[in-house]
């Protein structure tokens, strides 16, 4: 059974999170031996970024202004990266499992181990008792591998990733309405929207380069409309903003398309000759009044028409929405009742005309393309589709009967080792501990575990149960290639070579096959193998990489898929002409009818509970915990409430407050805010252990998408004692007094 | 004294910033700022507002901040930037910081030294842009030509600033809109009613709209999918091609 041996201070001391700083006094002008044009390992921008490299060691970084997306531009985390490099918590052998923790071990010990685990399990339970957890923050190569590794090697149908919890909503809407799976513009479009939505994407912070493609459209007279329970710093300076209740985005869609259609703001032409199903929505709609709707979603029913008045004859247009209106238990039926106001207009598929949800990690994109979800083969593939699977068995040399079928999705999958189903575990940059909902079950659930083996280079909190911690690579340690949000293929180089006795962590993955006995399947002996191989498993499916080579994504800056011959140029802009990627070559109007979230307040919890991010770290934080800047600027979560909220419940600004839901409670200062709808409260999830936002949140799953209901559930908040700090002055430092 | 550096300028505009300290974090990286980031943001006021104000030093054509300097510290370059104090002459008085008309000088203490921003001349003076403006992600900082700003921003330049009777001009230039309004910050005043009487738990009242209650909206269907009882892995419910 996997249960902690150590105190947290002992784990905390051996393998952090300890905070990294630049060495006092700064870096002394040190001259780096070569500057290394790569990407930033964060966010789904993949900002171009030239990191300095000194006696093999990232000392810094130079912006890199002459890659088109970001043009030098990086945020707080783009311009710390580098600080993850050469840190003292990072793993530099295998672990193993002891009696007092861990010890470092070789190799082969981490490997002999590991193989003994997986056959005692599968075994003993079957294969699929044993499941494989992936990650976004992966290259296309390494997503590639892990499908194929889970299928072939463990030949067990359990292996999803954590994009299951970021964007996967947006991934199925998109394919039920477009037919396929990726953002329709590039974003150099977005400057030429003459008005543009921005819905449940707190923009500023966690996107923070495409703020300026907002605004060059702002400059050039466009209209912004923000939609969120926050006013969020994109909020601030938005032409409209629409303060929706959690939970009620698809009641609020209907209503803008309510009134566009009464005005008739709709393109009938488009309507009729490029989709489908436009009556059944039209007759849907008819019920969502201004009035009506406003009573649902908390907007006003004047701020729901000004937005269609904006949005309905508007010349040019982009939509843009994130996980806030993604992380629901409708999260699917959210993004498609948006998709409807983008349809209903026609305005797609043309310069400044179009659609795309802002993809939260590093590879959210390629990482949900290749084939390490568990409905999915390579080339975005269907598992449960016969001719699908019968192009992978013979691309793989497999007999089809052998491919494992669809499996679990990654919050099932820890519902499935918290019931006992599923026994044995490898997790690859997966931190679930911290970043799947309801995490005293997931800490319940990993101690079930029979065997556990991690591939990381930080010990997460996760890591801590295994039995096996393999020290993987960090991004700047290998080459490969990335698909950023707007679906352009990039180029990853590494800088330095993993440290100590750290390994690529594609290696990792084949020698583990190959111990496994299924060395045929895995002969690579570089990344570029994989990228060859993955991109000729691409021909002709929906996803198709098949005319791309490393030399041909480094000249171009990046590739848009599909690219599906060497001599075509990519596609960066989808949908031209209105043709749509379904069989009959439209796309599909979807009608919704608004429904609850899984939880609503009532009188025990009456208090909305959300979560999201702030701009100084990312995701788990395994990473961005780790570097000093960044946990110096956000150093711990806050619970963000109004004052007409906090002055019901007694609390003051930075007072201790515990916040409490069915699944349990969080302890944490109150940051009174005026930027807060007052009936909802927010806390970021970064954090671990106490400081977990998603102790509290609800593990509801979207039932199409699977993606959990994070942003909305009920709480009640009370204050616990006086604020531990001298509060800053409340009177405006700008008043002279 | 606007003379450029290569015919760039540097302009500031608060309207733009979005708080998220990529300046801060990036000033401390250029290579002859000791780490030490010499770029200010802060809050407006956070309890009304995510408002944020980045200050870099404006670069006064005629540095307040030099003539108070009674050890002769302060140096402007034949660009027109103001220099960090020099080591070797900075007494530590604080003159400088008290004097600023822009709170930009701070007494580094454990230096012993007043560190200020000084447009990266490392930078500048070799033709790259300074590393705040290079990163900033929203536009608040922009460092280039001022033919960009006057054909893209709707803002304007402002490089004269009035302190009682001292006029100061600078050569970092100020954003200004010239449709001023108040922006907004409270989220009372997007609520219905402007936010009057709101009830923060109106949900919760038996009979209320969209409550857990349904009172109103009985004909909206309930979420069919509760915590407890989430759809089976193989559902029939929904097409499988659309996980």
């Amino acid at each position: 059974m996997a249960t902690l041996t150590q105190s947290e201070e002992t784990y905390i001391r051996l393998y952090g999170p300890k905070p990294a700083y630049e060495p006092a006094g700064g870096w002394n002008n040190a001259e780096p031996d070569k500057l290394v044009k790569t990407h930033c390992c964060f966010c789904g921008v993949q900002c171009g970024i030239q990191l300095k490299v000194k006696d093999n060691k990232v000392i810094g970084f130079e912006p890199w202004e002459e890659f088109p997306v970001n043009q030098g531009k990086l945020c707080p985390k783009g311009v710390k990266r580098y600080l993850q490099n050469d840190h003292p918590d990072r793993l530099v052998a295998p672990l193993i499992r002891t009696s007092e923790g861990f010890t470092a071990t070789n190799w082969y010990e981490a490997m002999t181990e590991t193989v003994k685990g997986i056959r005692s399990v599968q075994d003993k339970y079957g294969r699929d008792a044993f499941a494989f957890l992936g990650g976004a923050s992966m290259t296309n190569e390494k997503a590639y591998l892990n499908g194929k590794f889970a299928r072939i090697a463990l030949q067990t149908a359990n292996i999803d990733y954590n994009g299951r919890l970021c964007m996967v909503a947006a991934g199925s809407a998109n394919r039920m309405a477009f037919g396929v799976d990726r953002a329709a513009n590039p974003w150099s479009d977005i400057p030429l929207a003459k008005v543009i939505i921005l819905s449940g994407t707190n923009l500023g912070e966690c996107f923070p380069i495409l703020t300026d493609y907002v605004w060059r459209a702002r400059d050039a007279g466009a209209k912004i409309i923000v939609i969120d329970p926050r006013i969020t710093p994109i909020a601030r300076t938005a032409d409209l903003f629409l303060p929706v209740r959690p939970g009620r985005d698809s009641a609020l869609a209907n209503g803008i398309l309510h009134v566009m259609i009464e005005r008739g703001w709709t393109d009938e032409k488009f309507i009729a000759e490029h989709t489908n199903d436009f009556d059944k929505v039209r007759e849907l709609v008819k019920k969502y009044t201004p009035e009506f709707t406003e009573k649902i979603t908390g907007v006003p029913a004047k701020s729901i028409i000004a937005a269609a008045e904006m949005w309905g004859p508007a010349e040019t247009s982009m939509l843009l929405h994130a996980r806030g209106i993604e992380h629901h238990t409708k999260g699917t039926e959210n993004v498609l009742t948006y998709i409807n106001l983008v349809l209903a207009t026609g305005r797609i598929g043309r310069p400044g005309c179009g659609y795309g949800t802002i993809t939260g990690q590093g590879n959210g994109q390629g990482g949900r393309e290749h084939g390490q979800r568990c409905n999915q083969l390579p080339g975005g593939r269907d598992i449960s589709k016969p001719e699908h699977r019968e192009f992978i068995a013979e691309f793989w040399g497999v007999p089809e009967p052998e491919l494992p079928k669809q499996g679990l999705t990654a919050c099932e999958i820890i519902d499935a080792i918290e019931r006992g189903e599923i026994k044995g575990l490898l997790s690859i940059s997966f931190n679930p501990l911290v970043s799947i909902p309801d995490s005293e079950r997931t800490r319940k659930a990993l101690e079930k575990l029979e065997f556990f083996a991690c591939i990381d280079f930080f010990l997460s909190e996760t890591a801590r149960y295994a039995d096996v911690v393999f020290a993987g690579s960090l991004q700047e340690e290998d080459e490969g290639t990335v698909t950023t949000g707007e679906g352009r293929c990039v180029r990853l180089r590494n800088s330095v070579t993993p440290a100590g006795d750290a390994r690529v962590d594609w290696w990792i993955i084949c020698e583990l096959a190959r111990r496994l006995g299924k060395e045929k399947w895995f002969p690579y002996s570089k990344s570029e193998e994989i990228f060859t191989e993955l991109a000729a498993a691409s021909r002709g499916g929906p996803i198709d990489y098949s005319g791309m080579t490393y030399e041909k994504i480094e000249a171009n800056m990046g590739i848009f898929w599909p690219c599906p011959a060497p001599d075509h140029p990519g596609t960066p802009r989808l949908f031209e002409g209105g043709k749509f990627h379904h069989p009959d070559g439209r796309a599909k109007f979807h009608a919704y009818e608004y429904r609850r979230p899984a939880e609503d307040v009532d009188s025990e919890f009456p208090i909305f509970f959300t979560t999201g991010r702030v701009v100084s770290q990312y995701l788990s934080g395994t990473q961005t915990r780790r570097i000093g800047g960044l946990v110096d600027q956000y150093p711990e979560p806050l619970c963000e409430m109004h004052p007409l909220l906090a002055e019901k419940l007694g609390i003051k600004d930075r007072d201790i407050v515990k916040v409490t839901t069915r699944r349990g409670e969080i302890t944490v200062p109150a940051q009174v805010v005026k930027s807060i709808r007052p009936d909802t409260v927010f806390i970021p999830y970064h954090w671990p252990g106490k400081k977990a936002a998603n102790r509290v949140t609800i593990r509801a799953l979207d039932p199409i998408s699977k993606i959990p209901e994070f942003k909305v559930c009920a709480c009640r908040v009370e204050k616990v004692t006086d604020s531990f700090v001298q509060p800053k002055s409340q009177a405006n430092p700008l008043t002279i007094r | 004294m606007s003379g450029a550096l290569n015919g760039n300028e540097f302009f500031l505009d608060p309207s733009r910033c979005i708080g998220c300290q990529a300046c801060v974090q990036a000033c401390g990286e250029c290579g002859t700022h000791r780490g030490q980031p010499m770029i200010h943001l802060e809050y407006v006021h956070r309890s009304t507002g995510v408002q944020t104000a980045p200050v870099v030093c404006m670069h006064c054509e005629d540095p307040t901040c030099a003539r108070v300097c009674p050890a002769d510290a302060i140096k402007q370059d034949d660009h027109g930037v103001v220099h960090s104090a020099a080591k070797p002459r900075c007494v530590a008085c604080s003159n400088c910081v008290i004097a600023c008309p822009f709170g930009v000088p701070k007494m580094k203490v454990e230096l012993d030294l007043m560190m200020k921003c000084d447009m990266c001349y490392d930078r500048t003076s070799v033709g790259k842009k300074p590393m705040c403006a290079t990163v900033c992600p929203s536009g608040a900082l922009y460092y280039g030509p001022r033919n960009y700003i006057e054909k893209y921003r709707c803002e304007q330049p402002l490089n004269e600033f009035q302190f009682g009777r001292q006029t100061v001009r600078t050569k970092v230039n100020m954003m200004v809109s010239p449709e001023l309004k108040a922006l907004p910050f409270e989220v009372l005043d997007f609520l219905p009613w402007e936010g009057k009487d709101f009830d923060p738990f109106e949900l919760t009242r038996t009979g209320a709209p969209d409550a857990a209650s349904g009172a109103i909206w009985d004909d909206l269907p309930v979420s069919s999918n509760a915590a407890s009882t989430p759809c089976a892995t193989h559902c029939t419910c929904h097409e499988p091609t659309s996980v």
